[in-house]
């Protein structure tokens, strides 16, 4: 059951599609759409139900773009995800998230603001009003869902965190406590614990949620429960998970995979079919649907489709310089 | 007397060297054909995940290294363990090396591309690990078409040379693979370090049989 309140910021994309993108999708599917249209394959009754044209708008017919947001599966959501604390494996985080306590929970707030400390969970998310919000979340790996997510602006955390005017970011943390993350078979060369960041005009960003739910559940701990940040037009791995502490600064933060592989991972990591991966193409996706087996990639959208909305943050910036 | 004559048969059995080289042969075509029909298996019966596509590409280039690195292992082994018969096995896992590479390059052209060949050209030119890959592909194509018995009578010592490629297709394989992933470096490097210890294996005798020789 999704409680979906339509949102002012819940344009259809078929209105924030940039014109050049929107050209250049058609191109694409028109050279496959023959191919394509005769290709899927059912994998039994229920997939050919789910099949019928019309019934999944949005993920494979041509004609029907993304006009309308289906969310992807909840087995899709919490079965194939990035959580490397918890093994590398897209099925390891499901499998080893269960370690994971998610009460008591505490995050720290500091930095360049009027009311630091250490905040319990309950008293951090509170104050404000939940609310449903299906977004498309797109992976730096060229696999995109559709996700209705539940939480709360980010900017009412920051306001009433009251940042000081010489705040210009701010960063997260993810937790870091190997006992709840045993060690798995390797651990790759990432520092930890993990580590993201937004300017803060991004955060303060209307689209910017911290995310408690999923399908108006309780998020599972794979998705990073208790508290994550959603930043839809970013790519996934901006959107950092079971965050503990919440820092103001005044220089950009450095943040886990711009440190990592600085030549392949920005600060800014917005969505962008124009830039590519040093060693893979962004101009397409896939989208995880388990019920379809084989789908073509679609197009990937400039901002994830949210261009309408954000765009102006990024005014006079060279995206290929500040990727 | 009588349990002597009851062993025999059965000793001389397991002995005889070409039953064992047809065990092994039939163990080879079990394990090439398995991944297959486990895939196909998968796909009907749902177990390949959220990303299906995706599984089949890995598991199809996971398995083309397998055979490659198990062909290549096929020298060093025999000069270690002086059992030459292993010789025979060499082109069937060779055979199933190429075939699993057919099968992940279709996968990844055909169910991720659905053959959009303007796409792939620009994989294939643009994306190193795409190239290294494809070279590996294209490599391995003449060396499965001259490992008939006619080739390798027709091309006598150059074949041996030819095949040498089979050592470049690897390590191209090997970066392709490294190249490919974020962060879980792991079995690639597996990989690497396998392949350069066979081929040290193989350099050593070199040297050695050079020495003998001179």
């Amino acid at each position: 059951m999704i409680i979906r309140i339509r949102k002012k910021s819940d344009i259809p994309s078929s209105e924030i599609t940039p014109e050049d993108v929107y050209i250049n999708r058609r191109k694409f599917l028109g050279a496959t759409a023959g191919i394509g249209a005769a290709a899927f394959m059912a994998r039994g009754a229920a997939a050919a139900e789910a099949r019928v044209p019309g019934s999944r708008p949005g993920i494979a017919g041509p004609a029907a773009g993304r006009q309308d947001l289906e969310p992807s599966s909840w087995e899709d959501i919490t079965s194939y995800n990035n959580f490397y604390e918890f093994g590398l494996d897209k099925k390891d985080p499901a499998r080893n998230a269960h370690t994971l306590v998610t009460r008591p929970w505490t995050i720290e707030v500091d930095g360049l603001c009027a009311k630091p400390g250490e905040y319990q969970l309950e008293d951090f998310v509170k104050p404000s009003t939940m609310e449903d919000r299906v977004y498309r979340f797109r992976c730096v790996e060229a696999w995109s869902m559709v996700v209705p997510w539940r939480g709360f602006p980010l900017a009412d955390a920051i306001a009433r965190a009251e940042p000081d005017p010489s705040a210009k970011y701010v960063a997260f943390e993810t937790l870091w406590d190997p006992e709840q993350m045993p060690e798995r078979r390797w651990k790759p060369r990432i520092g930890w614990p993990y580590r993201e960041g937004l300017r803060l005009d991004e955060a303060m960003h209307p689209l910017t949620l911290m995310v408690t739910g999923l399908y108006g559940k309780t998020l599972p701990n794979q998705n990073g429960a208790p508290l994550r940040l959603i930043v839809p037009w970013k790519y996934g791995f901006k959107s950092i998970k079971s965050i503990v502490r919440m820092t103001f600064t005044e220089d950009e933060p450095p943040t886990t995979w711009a440190t990592q592989s600085p030549g392949e991972y920005g600060f800014y990591s917005n969505v962008n079919p124009n830039v590519d991966h040093p060693r893979w193409s962004q101009a397409t996706e896939r989208v995880i649907d388990t019920s379809r087996l084989f789908t073509r990639r679609i197009d990937t959208l400039f901002l994830n489709g949210y261009a309408d909305e954000v765009a102006h943050l990024y005014a006079g910036m060279d995206l290929k310089k500040f990727f | 007397m009588g349990n002597a004559a009851v062993r025999r048969p059965r000793a001389s059995w397991i002995a005889d060297p070409k039953r064992q080289i047809l065990l092994l042969k039939i163990a080879v075509w079990v394990i090439g054909l398995g991944p297959v029909v486990w895939l196909t298996a998968g796909i009907f019966q749902g177990f390949l995940g959220a990303n299906p596509v995706e599984k089949i590409i890995h598991v199809e280039g996971r398995w083309t290294l397998v055979f490659l690195i198990a062909t290549l292992a096929v020298t060093p082994v025999r000069r270690l363990s002086g059992w030459n018969r292993i010789i025979q096995l060499r082109r069937l896992l060779g055979l199933f090396a190429f075939f699993h590479a057919c099968v992940h390059f279709l996968s990844y052209a055909g169910l991720d591309y659905f053959f959009a060949l303007g796409l792939i050209l620009d994989d294939v030119l643009e994306r190193r690990y795409i190239t290294a890959g494809f070279t590996a592909l294209v490599l391995m194509v003449p060396l499965a078409v001259t490992s008939t018995r006619g080739w390798i009578r027709r091309l006598g010592k150059r074949w041996q040379r030819l095949h040498r490629l089979a050592y470049v297709a690897g390590g191209l394989g090997v970066l392709h693979y490294y190249w490919k992933v974020r962060a879980d470096t792991f079995w690639p490097l597996v990989a690497a370090v396998t392949l350069a210890g066979l081929f040290a294996i193989r350099l050593a005798y070199r040297g050695k049989r050079k020495k003998k020789g001179g």
